[in-house]
């Protein structure tokens, strides 16, 4: 086998593999850093091993014994520094493994444990990328634009916290599990966001690794909680939302909008899968949550070949129904703008405009604004909203193309 | 394990007969189901005293080691396997007696 080979073999078992290995120490030890840190040393020995002695025929059940060991290992080391704590634990240990059934649940254990909601949101979403994603520290922070150290800070002081307060390891019971899931799935949300409209001004405006995690890692709940239509909602608005990916940025690096871009760019294969999704949920007739809605508008967007072929009716009907779900003002913005498209720009303003006060540090909302007032002909004003905009903006790509529109202004 | 759950609250009002039964009724919840370790209800900060003995000689201070507008009003010590239970009963508790409830672990 070639180094590639071995190579591209550990790549996959470590994006197959992670959360696995983790959570299955973690059901053993009881420990998320033990947990953590044997499995990061199994993965620097198959780095070291595999391409001499070739990759084992399954990698995923080497890297578990492999990470055991190490974890042993680590636990008898300290347990010499007369922790008797750590010695009962080796004691469990001995137990005879359980069977690999028990595995899938393991990691719903580890992530539901990752989104605890006695954790802040920010720490659930760095949390969950460690733990479950695989992402070091250093990629963590990057991808959040904070220092390295505050960064291990926060996941120390995660981990040291499920510890001491006793977060438990367990998927919630069925009456919590409504509750607990939508947290799960605002954590994957983030990071898709962030992924998809990247803030900073020295990143990608599109981080493909983030989103790529997000998808992957909202799969990997769908295939453990298939019965649940707010998991199937998000992984269909996550992949019609990637498929428009490579379309939105243009090789100049300036967003573009919805209304201009390429539709032969868009993946179709993402897209047919997405369609797929929102028509399970669709037949599967239950009220939808606001992913499921989410998700169906961004279906009617992609089902139009052209933008003037866009049901903008059926847009703002779904929209209606996400209002009566959320009546965030956010929510509200981005109805007015489809609103924009059926009844005209003057009422979309006039709708805007109520929003002033919630949204007055939004670059979105003034964004909006600019457009509308563009379009209605207040030149003056829209330049006004165009550079509140550019002020608040914080993706490059966004920021580049808010200004060439304003500057296009007579 | 144990946990405290702090009663947070900012004014030097004493509960209400309303609260004082809901606490009653979450009590005898607490100790029916095993959870009942300690609780009590704590004066005002005016009636604290800080006393210093780190140094030669101890020093008394009149007041709260930490002038802040919300303060610790009361306690309950209570056994509970995890935090899931733990913050279950915390939630509880701040109904019950109408106040914000901290929830810490014992080491």
């Amino acid at each position: 086998m070639s180094a590639i080979d071995v190579r591209a073999a550990i790549t996959r078992a470590h994006q197959q593999e992670w959360a696995r290995v983790v959570a299955a120490l973690t059901r053993r030890f009881g420990d998320l850093d033990i947990a953590e840190e044997a499995a990061a040393e199994a993965y620097a020995t198959a780095v070291e091993r595999w391409p001499a002695d070739g990759v084992p025929p399954n990698p995923g059940a080497w890297l578990t014994t492999t990470a055991h060991r190490k974890a042993i290992d680590r636990i008898r080391r300290e347990s010499k520094r007369d922790d008797k704590q750590k010695e009962a634990q080796l004691m469990y240990v001995d137990e005879p493994p359980e069977p690999l059934g028990a595995i899938d649940d393991d990691r719903l254990r580890l992530i539901f444990t990752c989104c605890h909601p006695a954790l802040a949101m920010e720490t659930r979403v760095a949390l969950t990328l460690r733990m479950v994603g695989g992402l070091t520290v250093p990629e963590i922070a990057r991808a959040f634009l904070v220092q390295e150290t505050a960064m291990e800070r926060r996941i120390t002081r995660a981990k040291a916290k499920i510890k001491d307060a006793r977060i438990p390891y367990r998927v919630p019971g069925a009456e919590d599990l409504p509750v607990r899931i939508s947290g799960v799935l605002a954590v994957l949300f983030l990071v898709f966001n962030e992924g998809y409209l990247a803030t900073g001004a020295g990143t990608d405006p599109v981080r493909h690794d983030l989103t790529a995690e997000a998808i992957r890692l909202t799969r990997l709940i769908r295939a453990l909680m298939p019965a649940d239509g707010e998991v199937v909602g998000l992984l269909a608005l996550m992949l019609l939302t990637e498929a428009r990916r490579t379309a939105r940025v243009s090789a100049s690096g300036e967003l573009v909008t919805l209304d201009e871009q390429d539709r032969g760019a868009w993946d179709p294969v993402l897209i047919a899968e997405g369609h797929r999704l929102v028509r399970e949920r669709i037949a599967a007739r239950v009220a939808p949550g606001r992913y499921q809605i989410l998700a169906a508008i961004s279906a009617v967007h992609t089902s139009a070949r052209d933008v003037r072929d866009t049901d903008w009716s059926q847009v703002v009907a779904l929209y209606n129904q996400l209002v009566r779900l959320d009546p965030s003002p956010i929510v509200a913005l981005n109805r007015a703008i489809a609103v924009a498209e059926l009844d005209g720009p003057e009422v979309a303003l006039a709708a805007v405009d109520r929003l002033g006060d919630p949204l007055a540090g939004y670059h979105a909302y003034h964004a909006t604004r600019a457009d509308l007032l563009r379009r209605v002909g207040r030149s003056r004003q829209s330049r006004e909203a165009y550079d509140r905009a550019i002020e608040l903006a914080r993706n490059t790509a966004e920021i580049a193309y808010l200004t060439r529109r304003r500057d296009q202004l007579g | 394990m144990q946990y405290l759950l702090s009663v947070i609250f900012d004014a030097a009002d004493l509960a209400t007969d309303d609260e004082m039964a809901a606490i009653d009724v979450f009590n005898d919840r607490l100790q029916a189901e095993g959870h009942w370790v300690f609780a009590g209800g704590l004066g005002v900060p005016d009636t604290a005293t800080v006393i210093d003995n780190r140094g030669g000689e101890a020093l008394f201070t009149d007041g709260p080691f930490l002038e802040s507008k919300e303060f610790l009003a009361g306690f309950w010590i209570i056994e509970a396997p995890d935090l899931d239970v733990a913050l279950k009963l915390a939630a509880e508790g701040s109904k019950a007696c109408n106040r914000k409830v901290e929830v810490r672990p014992f080491l």
